[in-house]
């Protein structure tokens, strides 16, 4: 009798990892989905997305040109150059700092691909644009301030 | 989400000048439908890859504060007129789309 309690016992264990197996394979497409770094862009604040990317303390570069307007008469539509003439940069992030969550793109650049993005974002408020530069394991930033008259985000 | 997108890449000296333009609403699910006071859900492309000639040139991650049809520049050194260029995105419903030009 005690054996029978003992294999039911058994059981019941090995049936509950099956099941804890079977939730961790059904997370794992969304996770394997995310190559997209989604603790870096889910993050309500620059500092938690600089942790997202990996990045601690970058230093201020005057080799980060950010081209962007003073004023933005329209927040969701917002163009923004950011060049690197950092030599090996590896990725260009860019951050409006004062969005919900800052971090708008993150840039790897491989292959002979220049130190340069050119794209255009959305800004709820008047606030910094940031970029966030990685060269040879060390990471640079440089902001620059942009004026929004009617934000980009909600309706 | 099949709708084209557009991408032209031109040689400047020995740097390839590549532009693209992909069509998608780029919903950050914070807006409000306008009619029925519900949140849109969040539809935004998430992963855009480029190769010349099948080598990796960019790999991006984006969020939702990239702007409705996104335009994305960059620039490459050393390919040559009639390489390659494949532009792939993936958004976070999972929807694809791949666009392809030589260069000019």
């Amino acid at each position: 009798m005690n054996a029978l309690r003992r294999n039911v016992l058994k059981g019941a264990a090995g049936a509950s990892t099956v099941a804890i197996a079977i939730a961790a394979g059904l997370l794992k497409p969304t996770q394997a989905m995310a190559a997209w770094n989604a603790p870096a862009f889910d993050a309500k604040n620059v500092g938690d997305a600089m942790k997202g990317l990996g990045v601690s303390a970058p230093a201020d570069s005057k080799d980060i040109l950010i081209k962007a307007p003073d004023i933005a008469e329209n927040g969701a539509v917002v163009p923004v150059e950011v060049t690197s003439k950092i030599a090996g940069t590896t990725s260009i992030a860019i951050l409006a700092e004062k969005n919900g969550t800052p971090l708008v793109g993150d840039f790897t650049l491989s292959g002979g691909s220049q130190g340069f993005i050119s794209t255009r974002i959305k800004m709820g408020q008047t606030s910094l644009v940031r970029a966030v530069v990685k060269a040879g394991g060390k990471s640079y930033t440089a902001a620059k301030e942009v004026k929004v008259t009617i934000g980009g985000c909600g309706g | 989400m099949a709708e084209p997108m557009r991408i032209r890449a031109t040689m400047a000296g020995d740097v390839a000048d590549i532009k693209v333009l992909m069509n998608h609403p780029m919903e950050t699910g914070q807006r409000k439908d306008a009619k029925t006071g519900q949140l849109v859900p969040a539809h935004f492309i998430q992963d855009v890859t480029a190769t010349i000639n099948g080598v990796a040139v960019l790999s991006a991650n984006l969020g939702s504060g990239v702007s409705k049809n996104p335009y994305l520049g960059f620039k490459v050194k050393g390919p040559k007129v009639g390489d390659k260029v494949v532009v792939n995105w993936t958004d976070n419903k999972g929807d694809k789309n791949t666009a392809e030009t030589a260069i000019a």
